[in-house]
């Protein structure tokens, strides 16, 4: 029983949770939010250069491609923070002034930028590749062709991943913290963690988890949703037709010309 | 029955054309003349050339050696982009952009890259695919039209560029059996307008009947051409009479 109970005041003293609340509601979630969107955002830009960059017919777009996402994906997300975050605080303190949350901001983009992109170049080569050639022969442009035909499908290939994505951002983010932010600067995981040593008590990182939870396990499920959708399509079931139907409706409809 | 606006066909020479894939050749000193508002059908065995032949006249893959030349000149200086607007293609799997609808499909081009307005590019396309029978599918996605309307609609995209060539690869090849007349019947009507058409096809029928001229290739190379009475009756190469005995 004394274990029970032990671990009960441990990781569920309600107490220390309700009064860590507000400040995990007020502060930690919204810069969890912003951090996570941000970053997102950011990352799905860069992450469509590297994607197009990465599929270029010329060497010299793709080698310099590769070599970033290699580089990005390859080190510890916790290793680029801190490398970007102290190496150009003093460029960013002119820009951005002494808060290291832009930096935190940029460094999680890069790494997220190298994952990203992958997703988008296998998005974009997984279209069929006569997708392309239909656009060539209408006398479009590679560029055009992409734009207009070849990366939407490829996007739209692609959406769950990008949601597996950012839910891994939403956990890096935590990873901020090694920079040392300001107290209103906080996200989730930080403002659990001060807690937790002011208490004594772990219960308010468990409470921050919930927090994570709440945000990932929705999201998780809307993959599924999505991923499902995606592949049953949208498509209504309507009872097969008769391709002879289909001949005498061509032969009596306006008959192209035909003399 | 509306008298719809004819086609200006244009003339197709290749003359020793060589294609390539890497260190390979493919195809080896073509010559074919096509005359403008003719059908030239293209028939042989797979691994023949054949749709490679068509990627070389439109320079989809570019040619190796040789010349191309339409009305009588040469298109290999031009902007391949360029060419292509002039030179319509239309697939074996019809390559319709799953996403958009007919009408979207066929008004793409004409808007994106003739720089119609939008407007005009749908009406125009609206009154291309009313040609191919489907004005009342216009706002369907391909997946919920069959194959035959698909290429339908593949064909009347490619005429919304208003092309003065037209390039069929195996186009009814993968079409259920009752809806292969259909389209080939679309096929032939075009050719009674004027288009000048070059017609990959295993439709010994479609070659005997409607083209002008039939080539047929192997290994890279046109062993015998001429007009389908020549060729379909009285075969020279025995390479030809064993290839007919196939497939009659």
């Amino acid at each position: 029983m004394e274990f029970f109970d032990s671990i009960s005041k441990t990781f569920l003293d309600f107490g220390s949770m309700l009064e860590v609340l507000p400040q995990l509601l007020k502060t930690g979630l919204v810069n969890t939010l912003i951090i996570s969107i941000s970053a997102t955002i950011i990352g799905m830009v860069l992450g469509m250069l590297v994607a197009v960059m990465g599929i270029a017919q010329t060497r010299w777009l793709r080698v310099p491609a590769r070599i970033y996402t290699d580089l990005f994906r390859g080190l510890p997300a916790i290793l680029t923070i801190l490398l970007i975050g102290r190496g150009f605080s003093g460029i960013s303190q002119d820009i951005f002034g002494p808060s290291p949350y832009p930096l935190g901001i940029i460094a999680l983009s890069l790494i997220a930028s190298a994952y990203i992109g992958e997703i988008f170049r296998s998005g974009i080569q997984s279209v069929e590749k006569g997708q392309l050639e239909a656009c060539r022969a209408l006398g479009m442009s590679y560029g055009r062709a992409m734009l207009l035909v070849v990366i939407p499908q490829g996007i739209r290939r692609v959406l769950p991943a990008m949601v597996n994505q950012f839910i891994a951002i939403v956990k890096d983010s935590s990873l901020v913290y090694f920079l040392g932010l300001l107290p209103l600067e906080r996200e989730l995981f930080r403002v659990g963690q001060d807690a937790a040593v002011l208490t004594g008590n772990l219960s308010p990182l468990v409470a921050a988890g919930i927090f994570y939870l709440v945000i990932t396990v929705p999201l998780t499920h809307l993959v599924n949703y999505i991923d499902q959708k995606f592949r049953t399509g949208r498509r209504k079931v309507t009872p097969p037709t008769s391709g002879l139907k289909e001949v005498t409706e061509l032969e009596t409809s306006a008959q192209g010309g035909r003399a | 029955m509306t008298a719809t606006k004819e086609f200006h066909g244009s003339s197709l020479e290749l003359t020793n054309l060589a294609m390539a894939y890497g260190d390979i050749e493919i195809l080896h000193n073509i010559n074919l003349k096509v005359a403008p508002g003719t059908t030239t059908c293209i028939i042989g065995p797979s691994g023949s050339g054949k749709s490679t032949l068509l990627r070389g006249i439109n320079r989809l893959h570019e040619p190796k050696r040789g010349d191309v030349t339409v009305n009588g000149s040469s298109i290999l200086g031009d902007r391949p982009d360029d060419v292509r607007k002039r030179i319509g293609m239309v697939f074996q799997h019809f390559n319709l952009f799953p996403d958009h609808t007919a009408l979207q499909n066929v008004a793409l081009a004409p808007w994106k890259i003739k720089g119609m307005n939008r407007k005009k590019a749908e009406d125009l396309a609206l009154a291309r695919l009313a040609e191919v029978g489907l004005a009342e599918r216009a706002d369907h996605r391909p997946r919920d039209l069959s194959g035959g309307q698909q290429q339908r609609v593949a064909i009347a995209r490619a005429l919304a560029m208003e092309p003065e060539i037209m390039l069929f690869d195996e186009a009814t090849s993968a079409l259920d059996p009752e809806l292969v007349k259909g389209v080939l019947n679309l096929m032939a009507s075009l050719c009674q307008r004027g288009m000048t058409m070059v017609v990959v096809t295993h439709e010994m029928g479609f070659a005997r009947k409607v083209a002008d001229q039939v080539v047929f290739m192997d290994e890279g190379e046109v062993i015998e051409s001429g007009t389908p009475d020549d060729l379909f009756n009285h075969p020279k190469s025995a390479r030809l009479r064993r290839f007919l005995n196939e497939v009659l």
